[in-house]
């Protein structure tokens, strides 16, 4: 079979069939192809924008909320029985009622809502998680960019990280003969070491290319430090505020249990002291999801700051 | 006449362990202002070590690089290197990545507004003026690479040295670049070397190509002049004798006489 006559009755069957027979004829006659023009696609509905976001929030909250009516259901089970030692839900809705409802009440001095205790226990995290971020970022640039430092630093570094942030209480509280400060000592000496870890290992792995770009500009070591060293440190860094932050709120609760004052963590203790085992519950829920809002804040934070500079 | 720039006899060699392994091996040349250099070899001839040194970024362990009768041993401006893998920071705009090198090298000498429009004229010297506001992760291969040039072309370098530039680039993102740089070099005179493994390239591009020996202990094996008028250009170059003497020229050291033996 000829070759035209092959292309021909390849680009003539998709035509119409009372077209067919012209388009054969033409592109016989002339040797050249013609144009064929298909029936455009049926356009895809268009997606409802409202819908879309109605599904997806569906989607997101559906799951969790199902799964955690189940769990409240079966926990109100378990504990309704006349031997259960702790109390069930419908309990605790009626004896924290208050707690539950006004997180940002003012009774007096020591009758104060969660939300104000939950304040003054992130205080306290503020400051002692600010200055571990400050000083572990300058200690892990030191260990990063000095083999030396490293050499000397990082083992220690190694053994003190493993020490629980409890046990650093006591020597807090005889070396600052105060609670306030033992505590927030306590968030600082444990979230220093991941800030420290993570940001030595983002200073050593700064690709060498910007370093020589660094070299060839002549920066001095101040804008080398602004201008690459914290640019391309910060997806690590931002790796360790955030175990940090996490370890932070872990131990705040436990230091202020012991250390007592206005926290959320006296307050557990001191509810545990009076046999008020709904109030604990209640906290616990405070404490989880205050944590929960932290983690995701500074992730938040660091994919902001950070946007853009992982892909090279 | 003293040369402008000038490899003095140099030497290079790394130290591991134990073993010394020599790099390179008694390279000198004259280089005169204007001149475009290409350096071609085999990989792990020293090509990239002898770029390095040129750069200050590597010491050379004999011998040294003389730039207008001083000897320059650190890296600095006057010698901007456009490297291989472009070297764009990410988290910089293109405008920004460009602009960091006005700003520290004509930080004293130029106005906010006269750094401003240096960049600006830069970027459009590689035509990237249109995408000065993207992040390199946004731009393809070959724009990134014009970027990395008007970095360099804005320190306004006594040397321009450029390491590989086109060797990541596919044949015909290549060729725009090369007619680029042939542009810029005619406009702006600049002393160039250029470390490639690319013949084409190599004798479309230089004044002269110096050709390397194999490693270990590299040196310099020819130099080649290529007496092809300016401007060149590409299609009439493909049939020209000379052109094609050059060629063979170049082709016939690389794998004839300096045979890259895979052991080695």
């Amino acid at each position: 079979m000829p070759i035209t006559a092959l292309k021909g009755e390849a680009i003539a069957s998709p035509a119409a069939d009372a077209k067919a027979p012209a388009a054969k004829a033409s592109a016989a006659k002339a040797k050249t192809a013609e144009i064929v023009r298909l029936t455009p696609a049926r356009p895809a509905a268009r997606p409802n924008r409202f819908a879309g976001y109605a599904h997806s929030a569906a989607v997101a909250i559906v799951p969790p909320f199902v799964v955690l009516v189940a769990l409240l259901g079966l926990w109100e089970l378990l504990c309704s029985g006349p031997g259960a030692t702790l109390p069930p839900p419908s309990t605790i809705w009626q004896d924290s009622y208050d707690l539950i409802v006004n997180p940002f009440f003012v009774n007096g001095s020591q009758d104060i809502g969660l939300g104000w205790r939950v304040l003054i226990s992130l205080q306290r995290v503020a400051i002692g998680f600010g200055l571990a971020a400050v000083a572990g970022i300058m200690l892990g640039v030191v260990v990063g960019q000095s083999v030396w430092a490293m050499r000397g630093l990082d083992p220690i570094f190694q053994v003190l990280r493993t020490v629980p942030p409890l046990a650093w209480l006591p020597i807090a509280l005889a070396a600052f003969r105060d609670s306030n400060p033992s505590a927030i000592f306590v968030i600082f000496i444990t979230a220093i070491w991941p800030v420290i870890i993570n940001t030595a290992v983002g200073v050593r792995n700064i690709p060498q290319d910007y370093r020589n770009v660094a070299q060839v500009l002549r920066l001095n070591p101040l804008e080398f430090f602004v201008k690459i060293m914290l640019p391309s440190a910060a997806p690590y860094i931002f790796t360790g505020l955030r175990i940090g932050v996490g370890l932070s709120w872990l131990a705040i609760v436990a230091a202020e249990m012991l250390t007592g004052g206005v926290g959320i963590g006296f307050f557990i203790w001191d509810a545990w002291n009076s046999s008020r085992l709904s109030d604990i519950i209640v906290a616990l829920v405070y404490i989880g999801v205050v944590g929960f809002i932290l983690d995701r804040l500074v992730a938040g934070i660091g994919a902001f700051i950070t946007r853009g500079t992982a892909a090279a | 006449m003293t040369a402008y720039l000038k490899l003095d006899h140099i030497d290079k060699s790394f130290a591991r362990g134990g073993s010394v392994t020599e790099v390179l091996k008694e390279v000198s040349l004259d280089i005169a202002k204007g001149e475009y250099i290409s350096v071609i070899g085999h990989s792990g001839c020293g090509k990239s070590t002898l770029l390095n040194i040129v750069a200050g970024l590597t010491q050379a362990t004999n011998g040294g690089v003389i730039l207008e009768g001083r000897q320059v041993d650190t890296p600095g401006p006057d010698r901007a290197v456009v490297f291989q893998n472009h070297s764009l920071l990410p988290w910089l705009s293109v405008y920004d990545n460009v602009r960091l090198a006005v700003d520290k090298v004509f930080s004293g000498v130029k106005s906010r507004a006269e750094r401003h429009d240096w960049t600006l004229h830069n970027l459009d010297l590689v035509q990237m003026g249109h995408a000065k506001g993207r992040r390199p992760s946004e731009i393809s291969g070959g724009m990134k690479q014009r970027v990395g040039i008007a970095r360099a072309l804005a320190m306004q370098p006594k040397v321009l040295l450029l390491d590989e530039p086109f060797g990541a680039l596919d044949a015909l993102t290549r060729a725009h670049l090369q007619d680029s740089v042939m542009q810029i070099h005619a406009a702006l005179g600049n002393t160039v070397i250029m470390i490639t493994h690319d013949v084409d390239e190599a004798v479309l591009l230089s004044d002269r190509i110096v050709m390397m020996t194999n490693g270990p202990s590299a040196r310099i094996g020819e130099v080649l002049d290529v007496r092809l008028p300016r401007p060149r250009r590409r299609l009439e170059l493909v049939t020209d004798p000379s052109y094609l003497a050059c060629r063979e020229a170049v082709l016939k050291f690389l794998y004839e006489r300096h045979r890259f033996v895979e052991a080695a």
